[in-house]
């Protein structure tokens, strides 16, 4: 405290003769910004900029809407759940049995009727239902260094280049995906390395939700309408216990992605309540105006008395 | 001692615009100041009480006075021999350390101090949970570095802070001083000076420790000393050195004696010790004493022997960083952390709830289930896996889930308040506007964390004297003999009269010229020998010799050839009595410890002093017993009227007194301070009488305070009535307009101020604090029950309270009722104090106290916020809404974090990338909200001060409530569900993985809350915008960076991601959405309910149309506008 005091404490009254001289100037330099005046725009809600920017709003959103929601429909995709078909009638009250036994033949054939023309590229998902592949012991068991370890070459993002996979002819032949399976397991195949085994690097990349599709495969020929499509199925996976769906997806995409209603939709609702109350508020102005800045409306002139409180 | 006083402890944090400010704490007492009758220091005047004059320290000191020193007690010094002196006891040597740490014990006492914040063991405890393997959400340096950011900060911040101590430690360490070693003065750092050694200082030199003085150049062993680094007083301080040792010559003669004294203590006004040298036993006082920090003026060299050195100086005792005052804002929001808290354990607990549920409903496939798997195959008996039954399980999901939440509780709030408080302070240092060119000094800031309280303060308390008015007293009527001078009017015409005098053949003229009235100047110019004569002699003489001034000469700038007189005292009164005299030809030239010259009308006089009663602040008044050249022996007294009313003997001079006392009202209602002189003839056997009590007294060991109280009013009686005399004390420029914007503002000014009540009322009625439209109620009460209860600070003087309180005025219950400004008149220091406290109690509201002198101190700590106004900018509105902004903007990235567990299985699976939520509240979102509180503003300077009633938004918290608390807290929910569940709706079933997800929620929430942030920012200049947009850039960026790490599972997905045309339509739609229910309450509320800020930026805006209408609307409209 002395210390500041002798550095600072000088600035005194005048009247001792000592601390008159010798004092260096105190006052602060003038700057913009310390001075708090820097140059600025202030932005003040008036109904013209409200309405304007609601309109806006409105203008652009239902446009993309529109947009959106026609791309989403033009998605053909057949969705085929596949886990209660596969089941022999036999099994139907057992399907635990069932699925666990080695014993049983898990072959199954579908056939899918193509109500569209699908223009290449079709994909071919499986789908999962219920199934909390985000489930924190799945996620914790994962072990990304074991699988670099095991793989010298570990490059994870080939995952997402699945396009290399390039799949023809309209025969599918699905393998078990022996690393979800209670039974069985080690059914990949050793010899091949694990960034090959596009499969599973597909599998592993943790679903973020419980209800996801996995791309399995690409047809990359327009498939025509009415054409049937024979789908062997190996159905291995236990899903039964959990009540869990199994389907197969092929679908077409679009700039907005797969068959999803649910953007385009909500834009539109989004636009349209923005011109709405754009609507809205032109009556609201119109009606009860406030002259801006009148300074009758501040809250010591409104009050009569003139006082505080 | 110390501790005792309850006021003592609060702090001293104060924002001053004035640098002389000070902020000890000290309890100065004056009472066992006893020794000397020649001590110099003394306020008299009952107006203007004492600095610090606690009641309840002058009964300490008289028992703590009762007592001799005993061995233990007492601190035993051998003059001239430290090795002796230093043998026995350890004392501190002179080197000083203000620094807190070493490089050493820098990192554990730091850390120490930092988790005094609840809030950071918080986050230590979640850290160390997150160690545990079961628990381990996040990786391990993720989970640290919050923590280690917000310490490492504070430490950097703490580390510089100690450095620059480090620094200024070692500039005073090494100054030199001469100090006696082998019989030469040679010269020695300080930080080697010990005790016992004695020591030289030369004029203008700065003391390096306590000491005692020996000698000094003057003669009489005067030493005058400046103590403004001590307690900011500018004028200069007498001290003294014992008659017995100031003929030493310390190189000639071997010094050798012994000083025992007391304890080192923090009480700069109090000093007790006695001194053997030569076999003789001396008592010493305050007045011997000189303290480390002061410097020596006006003498040319002083010798003392070194008593306290280094920390135990009282300098440095006194330096002791007072705890800080916390802010409304901060107790309020520690409240709403706990509420948050709650509502954290509410949504974990949510969670674990049903994550029983779920594990109970599926307790039969949790086996098989694929990705549960609860059981281990691999052994020949299947066994649990990292599985320990559903209690554990649903602990470790709540446990799991506060990790996962933890941000809940902003941890950089704390930081960013600290930030934005530095930053604020420096604004307001920095402001131009409060720069005083008179004094040089700029507006200081000396406790950061009660910034944002100046946009709340509903009272304040303004001492009068100095604040108010600019405290350079000029003497402007007197009342001689029962005859009013200058009609009680306060002329302007008379002429202004410079008499002077020749000292050592050269003229020498007082500093100051002082209005003299013709008349009274003519009759003591006359000789004649007629009674009105005398006493108009005796009046003068009075006003030239009862006081403390000490005269010195000094070079006049503007002419080389002549001599100026200037009076130096502590009480600016006495200085302006002294110049009154002066000018009416009573001159006093010279000062000594025996004797005073005065030059009366050319010719010079001797008085012999023979004893001075000092003023204290029970009798308020001071008395001199002279002896002057015709042989008779005189006691003269000054002081406030009530104190001399009662000592004056009304039977000699009934029509004199009653005259004076109407004077005196006239000169108090026009605002003028008053004064009562008198005085007594002593005969032999009086004097003998009052020489020999006074003797004994003075040199008493035990008790001497109050010996030498009661010796004063021994002889204080019966006195003779001479006259009055009024000075005034002009108001400070804009005194006026600052008061009657403040009235506007809606604040309550509480003026306290030890005047008389027609003299406080008067005041009031110039400062504008009364307007002639207000009603005056006037309480004059005795102590009454509730008062005292309210002063319980000052419980110590009630008794002295009901002596005092036939004029005070008692506010102890008016506080309820008192809307408008409040004037207290003869309120003691204390009482002060017990005033703001109580108004604190009752009302809870913010205060502020005003004041500049030493007996404001205890006010000005007791006060929420000590001295100094800004008055212009709300800055609690900008803190206030930062804190809310900080709430909101962790809240909504908890929620959808917590929604995400509802989709995960009720697992705590993350989506955000752990390393993201941790930067969230650190890198992303935290520097906007900084910038926008420290710079952001509600309207330009001129409008602020055109509309002073704006003031009120801050006082009615409208930027913080609990209300707006909770409609954000709503609206944050609602943006949380907007951010969760458009990507939910637009991805379910799809291809989507967990880490894509993620980086789409981290970026729609950071550019979700800085847009909220942007559209309620007020000015935008060019660093808004750069900290905004800059901060969404940086978090783009730092998603990036964080998926490019081919170890983080989220490898690459931000680049998939945003290749698709569907994350950016789903970012522009999250955004509307989210904003848009804000958006329109926004505008409806502006529109139907604007408050008077809005209205005013409007004004501000568009206010060049309207500048003449707006002038009109100023005034007070009688009739409701009319509303379309």
């Amino acid at each position: 405290m002395i210390g500041e005091a002798t550095s600072s404490g000088g600035g005194g009254k005048d009247d001792s003769p000592a601390a008159v001289s010798g004092k260096k100037n105190k006052k602060p330099n003038y700057s913009r910004f310390t001075q708090q005046e820097l140059p600025a725009c202030k932005p003040i809600l008036t109904p013209g900029w409200v309405i304007t920017s609601f309109i806006v709003v409105g203008v652009v959103f239902i446009p993309i809407g529109l947009a959106s929601l026609y791309a989403s429909e033009h998605v053909v995709e057949i969705v085929e759940r596949y886990d209660k078909d596969c089941i022999p009638p036999d099994y139907r009250n057992n399907s635990l049995h069932y699925i666990q036994t080695s014993e049983t033949d898990k072959n199954c054939t579908m056939t899918i009727n193509v109500p569209k023309l699908m223009k290449s590229p079709v994909f071919i998902y499986y789908e999962l239902d219920n199934f909390y592949q985000n489930h924190r012991r799945y996620v914790k068991s994962r072990s990304d260094k074991q699988l670099r370890s095991k793989a010298s070459e570990g490059k994870k993002n080939i995952a997402w280049k699945s396009d290399q996979e390039h799949k023809f002819g309209s025969d599918i032949y699905p393998k078990n995906f022996q690393n979800g399976s209670l039974i069985g397991g080690g059914k990949l195949n050793p010899s091949i390395p694990l960034s090959e085994q596009v499969d599973l690097i597909v599998w592993m990349r943790t679903a973020a939700l419980p209800n996801f599709r996995k791309l399995y495969g690409k047809i990359e020929k327009d498939l025509q309408a009415n054409t049937t499509i024979t789908v062997t199925i190996e159905n291995n996976y236990n899903t039964y216990s959990f009540g869990g769906k199994k389907k197969l997806v092929l679908s077409t995409t679009s700039w907005i992605g797969g068959k999803n209603s649910f953007l385009g939709r909500a834009y539109i609702a989004i636009g349209g309540l923005c011109l709405f109350l754009a609507v809205c508020f032109v009556f609201v102005y119109l009606l009860k105006p406030r002259p801006l800045g009148d300074p009758s409306y501040l809250s010591w002139n409104r009050n009569p008395s003139g006082q505080m409180n | 001692m110390d501790s005792s006083n309850p006021i003592e402890r609060s702090s001293s944090s104060e924002i001053s615009f004035k640098s002389a400010s000070r902020s000890l704490s000290s309890n100065p007492s004056r009472a066992s100041r006893g020794n000397s009758v020649r001590t110099g220091s003394f306020h008299d005047l009952g107006s203007r009480p004492v600095r610090l004059g606690s009641r309840g320290g002058d009964s300490e000191m008289f028992s703590a006075s009762q007592k001799e020193i005993s061995d233990e007690d007492a601190r035993l010094v051998y003059l001239n021999d430290p090795a002796k002196s230093n043998e026995r006891f350890e004392f501190a040597g002179n080197s000083i350390r203000t620094a807190k740490y070493s490089i050493i014990s820098f990192i554990p006492r730091n850390l120490f101090e930092q988790f005094h914040r609840v809030a950071y063991i918080y986050f230590l405890i979640i850290a160390v949970l997150n160690q545990l393997p079961q628990l381990a959400v996040f990786g391990r340096g993720a989970s640290i570095l919050p923590l280690a950011f917000v310490l490492l900060v504070t430490a950097v911040k703490d580390a510089y802070e100690d450095w620059r101590r480090h620094m200024s430690d070692r500039i005073e360490n090494n100054r030199w001083a001469w100090v006696l070693v082998n019989d030469q003065f040679q010269q020695k750092k300080w930080k080697d000076i010990q005790i016992g050694e004695v020591i030289k200082i030369k004029a203008n030199d700065t003391l390096p420790c306590d000491m005692v003085l020996l000698s000094t150049s003057d003669s009489t062993g005067v030493a005058y000393l400046q103590t403004i680094n001590l307690d900011g007083e500018s004028n200069l301080k007498t001290r003294y050195a014992k008659q017995e040792t100031i003929s030493n010559i310390p190189e000639k003669d071997k010094i050798s004696g012994l000083i025992k004294c007391e304890k080192p203590n923090r009480n700069i006004y109090g000093f007790q010790a006695n001194m053997e040298v030569d076999g003789k036993r001396l008592s010493l006082g305050p007045s011997n004493i000189i303290l480390r920090g002061c410097e020596l003026k006006n003498t040319a060299w002083a010798i003392g022997v070194a008593v306290y050195c280094g920390r135990e100086t009282k300098a440095m005792l006194n330096s002791s960083g007072a705890p800080s005052k916390r802010s409304w804002l901060e107790s309020r929001m520690n409240s709403e952390i706990i509420a948050l808290s709650l509502f954290l354990i509410a949504l974990c607990t949510v969670v674990s709830v049903c994550a029983a549920v779920w594990l109970r409903r599926n307790s039969d496939e949790l086996d098989t289930m694929p990705f549960y798997r609860r059981k281990y195959f691999r052994g020949s008996e299947p066994e649990n896996y990292n599985y320990y039954g559903l209690v554990a399980e649903i602990l470790f999901t709540f446990l799991m889930s506060v990790i996962v939440f933890q941000i809940m509780i902003p941890i950089s709030l704390y930081i960013s308040m600290e930030l934005v408080r530095v930053g604020q302070a420096y604004l307001m240092i920095r402001d131009t506007q409060m720069y005083d060119e008179a004094s040089n000094s700029r507006f200081q800031c000396r406790a950061l964390n009660i910034n944002e309280d100046l946009g709340q303060i509903k009272y304040v308390f303004s001492d009068k004297t100095g604040t108010l008015t600019e405290n350079k007293m000029e003497f402007q009527c007197a009342s001689a003999w029962g005859v009013d001078y200058s009609d009680g009017k306060i002329s302007t015409q008379n002429q202004q009269v410079r008499c002077s005098v020749k000292v050592d053949g050269r003229i020498v003229r007082p500093k100051m010229s002082v209005k003299v009235d013709p008349q009274l100047l003519e009759l003591s110019r006359s000789g004649g020998d007629s009674e009105e004569v005398k006493h108009v002699h005796d009046f003068f003489l009075a006003l030239a010799a009862c006081n403390t001034i000490v005269p010195l000469i000094i070079d006049d700038k503007s002419d080389p050839t002549a001599k100026l007189m200037d009076y130096q005292g502590e009480s600016p009164d006495e200085q302006a009595l002294a110049f009154a005299a002066a000018a009416y030809g009573f001159m006093l030239i010279e000062r000594t410890s025996g004797h005073i010259i005065i030059d009366i009308h050319g010719e010079r006089q001797r008085f012999n002093v023979f004893g001075l009663h000092e003023f204290d602040s029970d009798r308020k008044r001071m008395s001199v017993i002279l002896g002057c050249p015709d042989g008779t022996v005189r006691v003269f007294v000054k002081g406030a009227d009530t104190s001399m009313f009662s000592v004056i003997d009304r039977s000699l001079n009934k029509k004199v007194v009653r005259a004076t006392e109407g004077h005196l009202h006239t000169y108090s209602t026009l605002g003028l301070r008053t004064l009562v002189i008198g005085m007594r003839d002593l005969s032999d056997s009086e004097f003998e009488d009052w020489h020999f009590s006074f003797e004994a007294a003075s040199t008493a060991v035990i008790g001497r305070a109050a010996l030498l109280r009661k010796v004063a009013s021994n002889v204080e009686r019966n006195l003779t009535i001479l006259g009055a005399s009024a000075i005034e004390d002009k108001l400070q420029q804009g005194v006026p307009e600052a008061i009657e914007s403040l009235r506007t503002a809606g604040i309550k000014v509480w003026v306290l101020t030890g005047d008389k009540q027609e003299t406080a009322i008067s005041i009031g009625y110039s400062s504008k604090l009364l307007t002639n439209k207000m009603t005056q109620i006037i309480i004059n009460s005795n102590s009454r029950e509730s008062c005292r209860r309210c002063l319980e600070d000052a419980l110590a003087m009630s008794k002295k309270l009901r002596a005092v309180s036939e004029t005070s005025d008692n506010i102890g219950t008016s506080s309820d009722a008192a809307r408008g400004p409040v004037l207290c008149c003869r309120v003691a220091p204390l009482q002060k104090a017990g005033i703001v406290a109580l108004v604190k109690k009752r009302t809870s509201e913010m205060t502020l106290s005003i004041g500049d002198g030493a007996n404001d101190v205890s006010m000005i700590q007791m006060a929420d916020v000590g001295v100094g106004i800004s008055g212009q900018e709300g800055r609690q509105a900008r803190m206030g809404y930062m804190i809310l902004y900080n709430f909101y903007r962790n809240a909504v990235f908890v929620f959808v974090l917590f929604w995400y567990a509802l989709f995960a299985c009720f697992t705590l699976t993350t989506a955000i990338n752990e390393w993201s939520s941790m930067l969230y509240s650190i890198i992303y979102t935290s520097l906007p909200t900084i910038v926008v509180a420290i710079l952001d503003k509600d309207l330009s300077r001129r409008n602020l001060l055109r509309y002073p009633q704006l003031y009120g938004a801050g006082q009615r918290q409208e930027a913080y409530n609990r209300k707006l608390f909770w409609v954000t807290m709503l609206d944050t929910v609602w943006q949380s569900l907007v951010v969760f569940f458009v990507p939910i709706f637009a991805y379910w079933a799809s291809t989507i993985d967990v880490p894509s997800i993620g980086d789409l929620w981290t970026l729609a929430v950071v550019i979700l809350v800085n847009f909220h942030l942007a559209m309620d920012i007020i000015r935008w200049n060019w660093i808004f915008h750069v900290a905004i947009w800059g901060s969404i850039v940086a978090t783009f960026i730092c998603v990036m960076i964080l998926d490019a790490f081919p170890m983080f599972v989220g490898y690459w997905a931000i680049f998939h991601i945003m290749g698709e045309v569907s994350f950016w339509v789903c970012l522009l739609g999250i955004i509307i959405t989210a904003l848009l229910p804000r958006f329109v309450a926004k505008v409806l509320y502006q529109h139907f309910t604007p408050d008077d800020l809005q209205i005013a930026r409007e004004v501000e805006k568009f206010g060049h149309q309207r500048d003449i209408a707006a002038e009109v609307e100023m005034n007070p409209i009688m009739e409701p506008p009319p509303r379309r």
